[in-house]
């Protein structure tokens, strides 16, 4: 189909509908959709990884971002019922200064990308890396220090999650 | 080429038909072995002994006049029971219904499609099903419907994690694959998993159940506080899918507690029972015998389920949070440590 193979196709209707919906996701007015479209970029992404052969990061992805984080996100907007109207106008001069931030960005990133064709790639590793064996494989020998690492950390955020869940205690509870 | 696209589309078609058929007539036995339990008759009329009742109540559920409220988000009003009844049927291309069938020289694999993460697979679409609920709730814009969507999600999302680590335990003592081919045939000679996972299949069992949100985890749609819970505001075939795709939920998940724990397609003395009928590998006999015992399997489930939702009352929110959290929270976690310790003495792992 025009000299392009189909995962050519493939990728590139998922770029492109990756850009669409996390322009949406700024572009919404409704918190709510927003989040939506957040979700549906993340499905995109997730299928971006199953073109890499990495099957085991585009579930967890699916599972941990659209299935657990996103949905506490919706719980969140649900609860405090943000609607498109108690987002307010931003001013003029606000917009005007963003914008131009904006293209200073582009800007960078347009003389950061200019000579990207004449890198040459390296393959790290074999096209079988995503598949969860080896991933298990690399993980608990090569990485086995950064990943236990990277495990406290989170055991710590947990416990800093709690701490700050925790009701706090009453005059009464204390005397007690 | 062709004649592979022809045979996955003639698979997801048969698995479709299947799962659809399947909970149509889960509906009808739902209300007839309420009936028993309650000494009564239960729906007699339509058809023979009511066996068009199925029908009668989709004809109905169709014809009912439908109603959009006008404060609610019509697009998302509308995609709420649509992706809830998506991820119920897409659970179903991972499950192995029977041997692969040998026909013309070509095997046949009785599945949609076996991939090598199947279990994540299972567990990141019942991740995605609670959006259904809680997208459907939400554009209703009634406070009773938004209480039951945070509890649905809340319930779900709590659900999952001790469900995640029966999961993870399982897959250590059944020789560490993801794949629920390789977990069936791992079960084909010796003993089905539920012999080294009781405690684990108790907690999936619980779990499935919260994850169904069937009775007694019924609390998102629990009427007695919340009118009709998430689906307050639905009318006609919008509730229809609602209801439909939780006994399509129940279906699914019988079916994998089947395939998990209880060997699937495997049944004691199956190999001497086909070496005395004189069937070869890759039998069409043997496939459908194998599927006629994992239908039999999901069918006990099935009337597990509805056991129980006819037998126990409701939980009330805060027990059934205590229950997730502090009972089967820690309970799957040391099934998990026994799981490693046991592993480890067989020799199955190393360090």
């Amino acid at each position: 189909m025009l000299g392009y193979t189909i995962t050519q196709w493939l990728f590139g209707v998922l770029s492109l509908m990756a850009i669409m919906f996390a322009l949406m996701v700024v572009f919404t007015r409704n918190p709510v959709n927003s989040v939506l479209y957040l979700v549906l970029t993340f499905f995109c992404i997730a299928g971006h990884y199953l073109l890499l052969n990495a099957q085991f990061l585009a579930v967890v992805h699916i599972v941990v971002y659209a299935g657990a984080i996103m949905v506490l996100f919706l719980f969140i907007i649900m609860l405090m019922n943000l609607n498109a109207d108690t987002e307010p106008r931003k001013h003029i001069v606000t917009r005007v200064i963003a914008g131009c931030i904006g293209g200073v960005l582009l800007f960078v990133m347009v003389g950061a990308l200019k000579g990207a064709e004449q890198l040459q790639l390296v393959q790290g590793g074999s096209s079988q890396i995503g598949l969860v064996k080896n991933l298990g494989k690399v993980l608990f020998t090569e990485f086995l220090f950064p990943f236990e690492i990277a495990s406290i950390l989170l055991l710590s955020a947990l416990v800093g999650a709690i701490m700050i869940g925790k009701r706090e205690k009453t005059v009464e509870e204390i005397g007690n | 080429m062709t004649a592979f696209i022809i045979y996955k589309a003639i698979m997801c078609g048969a698995v479709f038909l299947l799962c659809l058929g399947a909970a149509a007539y889960a509906t009808l036995w739902e209300r007839k072995f309420a009936a028993f339990l309650q000494d009564r008759k239960g729906p007699s009329r339509a058809g023979w002994g009511g066996l068009l009742q199925p029908l009668a109540d989709g004809v109905k559920m169709f014809m009912k006049e439908e109603i959009i409220p006008n404060v609610s988000n019509r697009s998302l009003f509308i995609l709420g029971p649509s992706i809830f009844m998506v991820t119920a049927v897409i659970t179903s291309s991972v499950i192995p219904w029977a041997k692969p069938v040998l026909i013309n020289g070509v095997t046949y694999d009785l599945q949609i499609t076996d991939i090598n993460i199947g279990v994540i697979y299972l567990l990141g679409v019942a991740s995605i099903g609670v959006y259904g609920i809680m997208i459907g709730g939400w554009a209703s814009n009634n406070k009773f419907a938004l209480l039951g969507a945070v509890r649905a999600s809340s319930q779900m999302i709590s659900y999952e994690i001790p469900m995640g680590i029966a999961l993870i335990a399982l897959i250590i003592s059944s020789g560490g694959s993801l794949s629920l081919k390789e977990i069936v045939e791992g079960q084909d000679v010796g003993f089905a998993n539920i012999v080294w996972q009781p405690l684990g299949f108790l907690i999936f069992f619980i779990c499935a159940l919260a994850e169904t949100n069937r009775a007694p985890f019924d609390l998102p749609e629990c009427e007695t506080e919340l009118v009709g819970g998430y689906h307050t505001e639905y009318s006609s075939m919008k509730l229809g899918l609602f209801l439909f795709a939780e006994y399509i939920n129940m279906f699914i998940s019988s079916a994998v507690m089947a395939t998990m724990y209880f060997g699937g397609y495997n049944f004691p003395f199956a190999h001497e029972l086909y070496a005395k009928l004189g069937l070869a590998d890759g039998s069409v006999w043997i496939s459908l015998i194998g599927f006629g015992a994992l239908i039999t399997k999901i069918f006990g489930f099935i009337c597990l389920f509805m056991w129980i939702r006819w037998t126990l009352p409701r939980f009330r929110y805060d027990q059934l949070m205590n229950l997730g959290w502090k009972s089967l929270l820690p309970l799957s976690l040391l099934n998990l440590a026994i799981t490693v310790a046991v592993e480890y003495f067989r020799g199955n792992i190393h360090f």
